[in-house]
Formats: C-alpha cells, sequence, structure tokens
C-alpha cells in the first residue's frame, strides 16, 4: 500500500480563475489554526480562508473573491507576491487542494510552501508582476475567465491570445507530471544511508 | 574555501544526482502533536518504520493548556495530544509530555537539553526551526509530507539554497536588543528579501550576543523568507553547551569543541548575496501591521499607506491599518494596549524573563492591560522560580503560567477577543494570528514588560529616567 509520500499527477489542466488580490498571504490566513488540530489530511477545504469567506456567526462574506457567483468552481488561484508565507504547516496545501484548486499563480511563493505544493500535486505557478497584473485585468471583467496550463511544455495560455511560459525545476515537473512516491525513491539508497550511517555515525539520543 | 552552511551541507549529502535535489542526512528530527499525525498515519498505511526512533525527539507544545494544564477542555485539542501519545508508544520516539519537566516549545527545550550542536542538520514540522541555526547548526522547517519522509528515511531530498550573508556592524545600542535588531532587519529589507537563502549572520554584533539572542535572531529568520538562519559557533556556544544533557561530557566534549571550530566559514569564501546592517542605527521597534515587516521605531507613528512606493504596499498598507483598527501619524507612543504576551519560541526564554522582570520589578500592570508571562519551557519556569522572578511578575499583576506556545498562535485557550490589541514577543503579527479580529504588535520582552505598566507603547530606553523623561 502506498503512504502519503504518493503524490497526485498533474499534466495539463484547464479551469477557471479566481482573483485573490493581496500580498504577503500568509498560512494563518490560508487555513486558520483553529482547524490544525485535525489528524486527517482531508476536509481542509471547508476552512480554506475561512476568516475572509466567513463572518463571526459563518455566513459568507458577499465581497470575498472567493463567494463571488462568477468565481464558482474556480481551480486556479491568482494572487501577489510571497504568497503562503509564515508557518510550514501544510494543512495549508491540503486546504487549498480539498478546496478544488490545482494551480496557484503568484509573483512569488514562500520556500516552504512552494514545497508543501508539490508534495500534494499543486502547481505553483511563478509569473512575473507585470504578467499577473494582467491576468488580474482578465479575471476582473465580470465574465468568468478561464486559463490552461501544461506542465510538460511549462506554457500558460487562455482562448483570447494571452500566452506565457514559466519555470520549473526539472525534477519537480517530473514529479508532478508522473506521481511518483519520494520516501519509496530514498529507500531504494538504503546502501548510502546505512554507510553513512556506518562512517558519521549520527549520535544517538535515546537508545 | 567554504561557507559553514557549504561545510554541513556537503558532510550531509549521502546521495546526489545531476537535475535532482540532493538526498540529506538528519541528524535530529523534533517532532510535535499538530503536524505529525498526518506523517504517522502515512507510514502505517505504507507498513514502514521510524529508521532512527534514536535521533527523534518529541514534545507537545502548541495545544497545551498553560493555566490547570491535565484540564484540556477542547476535546480535538486532546486527540491531537493522544495521538502523539500513541505514536510515539508504537514507534518507540521519546517523548516529554505534559509530565515531563523539560517540557516546553520544540526550540525552546531541543537547545536546552542539547540536542542542538553545531554542524547539524536539524528538521521539524515548524518554521521556527530556524532558531537552532544559532549554534552553527542548519536547521529548517518542513512539511508534514516531508516529515513521513524523514521518519522513513532518517534523510531528505532538498534543494541546495543560496547562502546570504547578514552582516551586523557596530554596537546594539543599550536598551535595543536581538528581538529589536532583527525586526529592524525585517523592516528594512522585508518580509521576503531572504526567500530562497540561507542566512548566516556574521559581524561583531552577532559576536557580542549571547545565546538567547543568537536563538532569537535565527528564529525570526523565517520571518525574513529564508530558508535558515545560522550563527557559527564561539566561545559563548561552547560555555552555553558545556555540561548539558546530550551534549558529550569531558574529554570528548574538549574533541567536539575543536571538530565545531571548523566548521566555520572559511576567509575568502563567497555567499550569493551579502547584506549590510548598522546596527548602532537600531531603536527599540514595534509593529503597526500585519505582517513582521511592518514595523518602526517606538519614535516612530504610524505610516501614512499613500506613502509607500508601489500600488501593492499601498493597498497592503491600508488593509492592516484597517485591520489594526490604527491612524495614520498617530505616534507609537499614543497607542494603547490590552493585553501583554510574553513568551514563545523568540522570546520565552530565561534571559528574556530576566530582561522583562528588570523592567517590571516594583511597578504595577496598568489597570486596562491583562498580561500574562508564559516561559518557554518546563526547565525555563523552574529557573525563573528558583530565581523569584515569577514574584515580581506576580507582585505586579503578571499572570504567570506553565510552558506552551499559548498566545504565539492561540491553539490553546489563549485567546485575544477581536479588537484587542496586544504587545507580544511572538513572532507573527498575521491577521488573526492570536484570535480573529486581534491585534498583535510584535516587540522586546523589555518593550512588552514597559507597555503591560504603562498601558501603552513606552520607549524602554528612558524606563530608569524620572518619570517625566518618559511622557515628554
Ligand atoms: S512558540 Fe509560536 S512560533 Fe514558536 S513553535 Fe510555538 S507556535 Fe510556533
Amino acid at each position: 500500500m502506498r503512504g502519503s509520500g504518493f503524490v497526485q499527477s498533474l499534466r495539463t489542466h484547464t479551469g477557471k480563475v479566481v482573483p485573490l488580490d493581496r500580498v504577503n498571504v500568509d498560512t494563518d490566513a490560508i487555513i486558520p489554526k483553529q482547524f490544525l488540530k485535525r489528524i486527517e489530511r482531508t476536509g481542509f477545504g471547508q476552512f480554506l480562508f475561512y476568516e475572509w469567506r466567513f463572518d463571526v456567526q459563518g455566513n459568507p462574506i458577499d465581497t470575498f473573491s472567493l463567494n463571488a457567483p462568477q468565481y464558482k468552481g474556480a481551480s486556479i488561484l491568482l494572487t501577489r507576491a510571497n504568497f503562503g508565507c509564515g508557518s510550514s504547516r501544510e494543512h495549508a496545501p491540503w486546504a487549498i487542494a480539498d478546496y478544488g484548486f490545482r494551480v496557484i499563480i503568484a509573483p512569488s511563493f514562500a520556500d516552504i510552501f512552494y514545497n508543501n505544493c508539490f508534495k500534494n500535486g499543486i502547481l505553483p505557478l511563478i509569473l512575473s508582476e507585470e504578467r499577473v497584473d494582467a491576468l488580474f485585468d482578465r479575471t476582473g471583467s465580470g465574465v468568468p475567465y478561464t486559463l490552461t496550463v501544461d506542465v510538460a511544455s511549462c506554457r500558460v495560455y487562455d482562448d483570447a491570445g494571452f500566452s506565457e511560459t514559466f519555470v520549473i525545476d526539472a525534477h519537480r515537473k517530473h514529479a508532478l507530471i508522473e506521481g511518483i512516491d519520494d520516501i519509496e525513491q530514498t529507500l531504494l539508497l538504503e546502501e548510502h544511508i546505512a554507510a553513512y550511517e556506518r562512517q558519521c555515525a549520527p549520535r544517538s539520543y535515546f537508545g | 574555501m567554504k561557507t559553514m552552511f557549504e561545510k554541513i551541507w556537503d558532510r550531509h549529502v549521502i546521495w546526489s544526482e545531476e537535475g535532482k535535489p540532493s538526498i540529506l542526512y538528519i541528524d535530529v528530527h523534533l517532532v510535535h502533536e499538530v503536524t505529525s499525525p498526518q506523517a504517522f498515519d502515512g507510514l502505517r498505511m505504507a507498513g514502514r518504520r521510524v529508521r532512527r526512533p534514536d535521533l527523534t525527539v518529541a514534545t507537545m507544545d502548541h495545544n497545551v493548556p498553560t493555566k490547570d494544564r491535565f484540564v484540556v477542555v477542547d476535546e480535538i485539542s486532546q486527540q491531537q495530544m493522544d495521538a502523539l501519545t500513541r505514536n510515539a508508544q508504537e514507534f518507540g520516539i521519546r517523548l516529554y509530555d505534559l509530565h515531563a519537566v523539560e517540557q516546553g516549545v520544540v526550540h525552546v527545550m531541543g537547545p536546552e537539553i542539547g540536542l542542538t550542536h553545531p554542524g547539524h542538520t536539524i528538521v521539524c514540522g515548524d518554521s521556527h526551526t530556524s532558531t537552532h541555526g544559532a549554534f552553527g547548526a542548519l536547521a529548517f522547517g518542513i512539511g508534514t509530507s516531508e516529515v513521513e519522509h524523514v521518519l522513513a528515511t532518517q534523510c531528505l531530498p532538498q534543494h541546495k539554497p543560496k547562502t546570504m550573508e547578514v552582516r551586523c556592524v557596530g554596537t546594539l545600542p543599550v536598551g535595543c536588543t536581538a528581538k529589536d535588531l532583527i525586526l529592524h532587519i525585517i523592516a528594512a529589507h522585508g518580509t521576503d528579501f531572504a526567500t530562497g537563502y540561507v542566512i548566516e549572520y556574521t559581524g561583531s554584533a552577532i559576536r557580542a550576543l549571547s545565546m538567547e539572542q543568537r536563538m532569537t535572531v535565527c528564529n525570526m529568520s523565517i520571518e525574513a523568507g529564508a530558508r535558515a538562519g545560522m550563527i557559527a559557533p564561539d566561545e559563548t556556544t561552547f560555555a552555553y553547551l558545556r555540561g548539558r544533557p546530550h551534549v558529550p561530557q569531558g574529554e570528548a566534549f574538549d574533541e567536539a569543541i575543536a571538530r565545531w571550530k571548523q566548521l566555520v566559514t572559511d576567509e575568502g569564501a563567497q555567499y550569493d548575496a551579502c547584506v549590510v546592517i548598522d546596527v548602532g542605527a537600531v531603536c527599540p521597534q514595534v509593529t503597526w501591521g500585519t505582517s513582521p515587516g511592518m514595523g518602526t521605531s517606538i519614535t516612530g507613528v504610524v505610516p501614512d499607506p499613500d506613502q509607500f512606493a508601489t500600488a501593492n504596499e499601498r493597498k497592503a498598507a491600508r488593509d492592516a491599518l484597517a485591520y489594526m483598527g490604527l491612524h495614520p501619524g498617530t505616534k507609537m507612543t499614543d497607542i494603547e494596549i490590552d493585553r501583554v504576551f510574553i513568551g514563545s519560541c523568540t522570546n520565552g526564554r530565561i534571559e528574556d524573563l530576566r530582561a522583562a522582570a528588570h523592567i517590571v520589578r516594583g511597578h504595577r500592570v496598568s489597570p486596562r492591560v491583562h498580561a500574562m508571562v508564559v516561559p518557554g519551557s518546563g526547565l525555563v519556569k523552574r529557573q525563573a522560580e528558583a530565581e523569584g522572578l515569577d514574584r515580581i511578575f506576580v507582585d505586579a499583576g503578571f499572570e504567570w503560567r506553565d510552558a506552551g506556545c499559548s498566545m504565539c498562535l492561540a491553539m490553546n485557550p489563549d485567546v485575544l477577543a477581536p479588537g484587542e490589541r496586544c504587545a507580544s514577543t511572538s513572532n507573527r503579527n498575521f491577521e488573526g494570528r492570536q484570535g480573529r479580529g486581534g491585534r498583535t504588535h510584535l516587540v522586546s520582552p523589555e518593550m512588552a514588560a514597559a507597555a503591560a505598566i504603562r498601558g501603552r507603547f513606552t520607549d524602554v530606553r528612558a524606563w530608569n529616567a524620572p518619570m517625566h523623561a518618559n511622557h515628554a
């Protein structure tokens, strides 16, 4: 049986885009701590951006983009620089994936979050500030806006002339397309791990 | 010629292949209750074991009540702690639970019991793992999938980060602390200036810091976006480590020192980037916004959003002021507060409590303020009580609590009410961090203590001057 080292694959994706026009969106905002107590990996989507999506009574806040009817069913999140800063909680990408997002587009991401996305079959896609601005313009028209992302060719485009390439590390790209189990891959290096342990004898704390 | 980071990195790479992340051996894996249950479940699902339970250490900190600690009213919190207890038992991992005097915030407890050594690779499912870099270790936070990876293999695939030197020259002015230094750096350079980098803090101002202060600086490296923060080990480091449990003893310790001395960055080694900080210009800091970089000096005012350079920054500042209930031009010293939290992995160590107690001694907490001190660990608490610090706080009207993360992230019952304004020694002032609608201002322990007494932010540099000087 597979452990959770196994990653769902993502080759191409076409979906509706929802804008979240804020810089420095932190993981406390993505998934507030009162929801971190669950001991499962699933079911976090309902709590995504909770304090922006719902008022204290639990009613949806109309002015928040995810609640607007034209963005219902969006699977691509368009946002600003340094997305995912703060805590390392993987609950953040779990919530994002569970809500239904497969791609996040931003000018930059915080390191740990960026890495956590790939572990969960989410593509954090980096575009320049100008191109992100251009996409914000397109999503703001009130008409549902759709993008297609092709991971193999590293291209994101719409059917009205927007097309841009993006960069991801070759190994991450391969993992995303193939959906590999990276724990299994490391376990295959047993010989090297054991050799290191013999040679360097990491200090045992509790025998 | 290598940097300290490169020496540690190279020594721990057990496998590397063109175009793939390197596989890094992990010397110490710290585990807490919030980011581990799904990792242990993953192991069970795949029928895997923990490869090196003897290099894995667990504690409970995020959820634990700091008052009546055995009465956990929140059932889900209790379940999470129970899950860690069961997982530790099943997989043979040493757990410091609520019954252990060592229990505490994982980044306070680890160094205290000697788990953090120079040259180590240390990971934990927690971004403030960067704290341990203060000893010249390579320490960084990881996600839960990676926690599972390390449990199963004691290794971690890692893309090699770039290196940045943050050279701190000059002398920290009297009344300014390591907290003010790191807040100053982040306010000046932004919360993402070190994204993709491991920072090494160097320079005379860093050498002059105690271990506790160095941990405060490295702790908040993540608030600068860095993967990790590091400080080369020196006599201060060795003096701190000597005699602690889990460090080599006697002759073996001297041998270890000789090895650790080899770790320092070679003369002439190149960093990928360098930032120079004039430490003499640091003032006591107070944040005014909802990102750790939104800070200013205690002598400053709440900024005008229109004065920021870019549209994104202007919008962020406007959103922040609306959330914080602040107006441009308000003097920081005119901002009244309701709560004070002294604690966390940033400032919950014994020196922090001593510094705060020094300010508090002989004063009373303002009637408008509810103040509490939450020691970072059981050992910090015990030491503070042995020194009588608890009496100073309690006599002044502070609550004196048990160890835990507490109001740093408010997963336990220590939560701000909507609209409450808090002077906090923690590391994050994000919206809702200390409770929905709660307003957090990050400060040093001294500044938090002074704010508790006055009911508003106060320049600690004038604390011992005559009263009229404080209100000038
Ligand atoms: S004290 Fe705060 S920052 Fe530190 S580990 Fe606990 S919750 Fe995280």
